[in-house]
């Protein structure tokens, strides 16, 4: 973790704002004043519920918003030091799967279903490595193989149809990782799976990482799937980041309500031993249309006070690289995490 | 303890796959394939199990929302798979149903209080004059108010349409609820919300329920007992602490283990399993299981294995266990 220090981040997202219109009068901010880091071999975890700007935010990133309604309206995003915002399409296409690859939650519908999942793979080889026919098909067949297809000589011309929901994911990720990406953009690769199954992709995700050494922004909702593969957390709340953290201090030590009450909303194995009501969050999360005043989170929070309405929170520092967006944090006693 | 309001015997369900020039039955899907449990008055319990393990359709077998293929449900000692038409519609209200998707599962041109009067006029339940006392009085019941009966259901978070199906099945005052994946396809903040109001109701309505789900961290918080189902066969059925403390048949093993601990750092042993769950039209011999199981022997294509005792009210399908 010495490295951290010395080698300049593979990403750094500062103040990044995404709008989408949505008449010609009404816009939102889906993403709204958001900034973090990624640094070389690290996961960081991105953390929200629908509607939170966690996917706009990876979208933002890949360049990949409709065009006609959604664009990155502020901030900078700096790939290996290199301003991304400003690409024309053709320069992030260049990017797009050459230093990022991309999964997606529902593999079925991200890959094509008229063209083998070999072909698919070799045509990203040709695109970014000039390697003729011949050589990216080997190079299909070999990531295949260290995605754990079985019998990937075979595997390499089946169709995305012929796969188990679990193959295709694996798949996906030997397309994603083909070019061998600095960095891999994971959003909610395991949620439409089964929980053996996922076991299965988180694993093959952690072992690759070790072998290939890329960074890994992974989206989801999940908590439990955080904890087991985050190195550093990033909360969203309402399109802004409401708390950054290591993985530790996120689950030990939250500082901001909404992250604490999240961590204790949500059942977890052993409560049959010890077992008592679970703290839910009053309300719903509010509409982008319709944001509250002051703190976004404060109807919803137990702990909120008039300045909470009434003066707009800042993302500031709590400790050793320990961010929340909290105007009382200094005040407050989260039991959450473990000790709960 | 109460005797069982529900005993389900030897239940299958296939569904049969139609082919060749004159789409004859060729060949079905052994979506529920000989299971047997008993639900005691006032037990809430759950039914676990991956996608296509056959949960859901016991859950919709029992409340005849599927004909039987074979087997028998016994509810208060009346076999529900063979009542008449009259005498089913007469059934149907003790037991209800509470489905998964809050957005496909309300007519969005009906308000709630459409919604909410309909199953009171369908069973002839109440006088007219009292519906809408009955209505408002079911929407204070799941923390809602009866300024929202003229309501559509657009207007309503995914949270609230789940309160307003919950609501729909209580309008007839059922005595057993089939519960299926009732949270899971809500945000996290708000799922604790539901199952808080799950939790009451059970307990100020004197429920019986059947809770279906894959999350097993939110079926070990509101199961007494759990039922676990592997490719459309019951695998394993203990009470909820010995489950989670002590599960005996190998793939609740897996299953429990690959459950994301909240835990940073403390990652248990996990038995990662290999492949995929086979093709319920043609599932493993012997045990369906098997093919993915980390200690099977050979002798497991050739026995079908029997639900035994390996414990108090704890059984297992296993030949291996003891």
């Amino acid at each position: 973790m010495l490295l951290e220090k010395t080698a300049p981040p593979i990403l750094e997202v500062r103040d990044l704002q995404t709008t989408f219109s949505l008449t010609k009068s009404l816009s939102v901010r889906a993403v709204d004043g958001v900034s973090f880091d990624v640094n070389k071999g690290e996961t960081l975890a991105i953390v929200g519920e629908s509607g939170s700007g966690k996917s706009v935010t990876s979208l933002s990133i890949m360049g990949l918003l409709p065009k006609d309604t959604g664009r990155v309206s502020g901030g900078s995003i700096k790939l290996n030091g290199r301003e991304i915002t400003t690409l024309d399409d053709r320069a992030m296409r260049d990017i797009r799967g050459k230093q990022i690859g991309m999964i997606f939650q529902e593999p079925m519908t991200s890959l094509n279903p008229v063209h083998t999942v070999g072909q698919q793979i070799s045509e990203m080889v040709v695109r970014h490595e000039n390697l003729t026919k011949a050589k990216a098909r080997i190079r299909a067949i070999e990531m295949l193989h260290m995605v754990g297809i079985p019998e990937p000589k075979i595997g390499v011309d089946n169709y995305p149809h012929q796969l188990s929901g679990g193959m295709r994911q694996r798949a996906m990720i030997a397309m994603a990782l083909a070019c061998e990406p600095s960095i891999l953009i994971a959003d909610e690769p395991t949620t439409a799976l089964d929980v053996t199954v996922q076991a299965q992709i988180l694993e093959l995700m952690h072992n690759l990482q070790d072998k290939l050494g890329m960074a890994i922004i992974f989206i989801t909702h999940d908590l439990g799937v955080v904890a087991e593969v985050a190195d550093r957390v990033v909360v969203m709340y309402a399109s802004q980041v409401v708390e950054t953290a290591r993985v530790n201090d996120i689950f030990e030590q939250p500082r901001m309500p909404y992250t604490a009450g999240l961590i204790n909303s949500i059942p977890r194995l052993g409560s049959s031993v010890n077992k008592k009501r679970l703290e839910a969050i009053p309300g719903n999360v509010p509409s982008l249309t319709n944001l509250p005043g002051g703190c976004r989170f404060h109807p919803r929070c137990g702990f909120s006070k008039d300045i909470c309405r009434s003066s707009v929170p800042t993302l500031q520092a709590a400790g050793a690289n320990h961010m929340i967006r909290c105007t009382r944090w200094s005040d407050l006693n989260l039991n959450g995490g473990l000790n709960s | 303890m109460r005797g069982p309001l529900l005993q389900v015997n030897n239940l299958r369900k296939f569904f049969p796959i139609h082919g060749g020039l004159l789409q004859r039955e060729v060949n079905n899907v052994k979506a529920v394939n000989d299971v047997s449990f008993n639900i005691n008055s006032g037990e809430v319990v759950g039914l676990v199990g991956e996608s296509g393990s056959g949960k859901t359709t016991v859950g919709r077998t029992i409340l005849r929302l599927e004909k039987a293929t074979s087997g028998t449900v016994q509810f208060d000692g009346k076999n529900v798979i063979t009542l008449g038409t009259s005498e089913m519609r007469n059934h149907r209200k003790r037991m209800q149903m509470i489905f998964q998707d809050p957005y496909a599962s309300l007519n969005p041109r009906e308000k709630v209080r459409a919604v909410l009067i309909h199953p009171l006029k369908l069973h002839k339940i109440g006088d007219p004059s009292e519906y809408e006392d009955r209505a408002s009085t079911l929407l204070e019941k799941v923390g809602l108010s009866s300024e929202h009966l003229d309501r559509f259901p657009h207007e309503f978070s995914g949270g609230q349409r789940q309160r307003i199906g919950i609501a729909r099945a209580l309008a007839v005052e059922p005595e057993f609820i089939v519960a299926d994946e009732p949270v899971s396809a809500l945000d996290v903040s708000i799922q604790a919300q539901v199952i808080n109001l799950l939790e009451d109701l059970k307990e100020n309505l004197d429920l019986t329920m059947l809770f279906i789900a894959h999350d097993l961290g939110v079926v070990e918080h509101i199961c007494d007992r759990v039922i676990v189902m592997y490719l459309g066969k019951v695998v394993e059925i203990a009470s909820t602490a010995d489950l989670y403390e002590n599960a005996n048949h190998p793939y609740t093993k897996a299953l429990l283990s690959a459950v994301p601990v909240h835990t940073p750092g403390k990652r248990q042993n996990r038995i990662i399993l290999k492949g995929d769950i086979p093709s319920p039209i043609n599932p493993p011999s012997g045990c369906v299981f098997r093919t993915r199981c980390p200690i099977a022997i050979s002798e497991c294509a050739n026995v079908v294995p029997e639900l035994k005792s390996v414990g108090n009210r704890h059984t297992s399908a296993c030949i291996l266990s003891t």
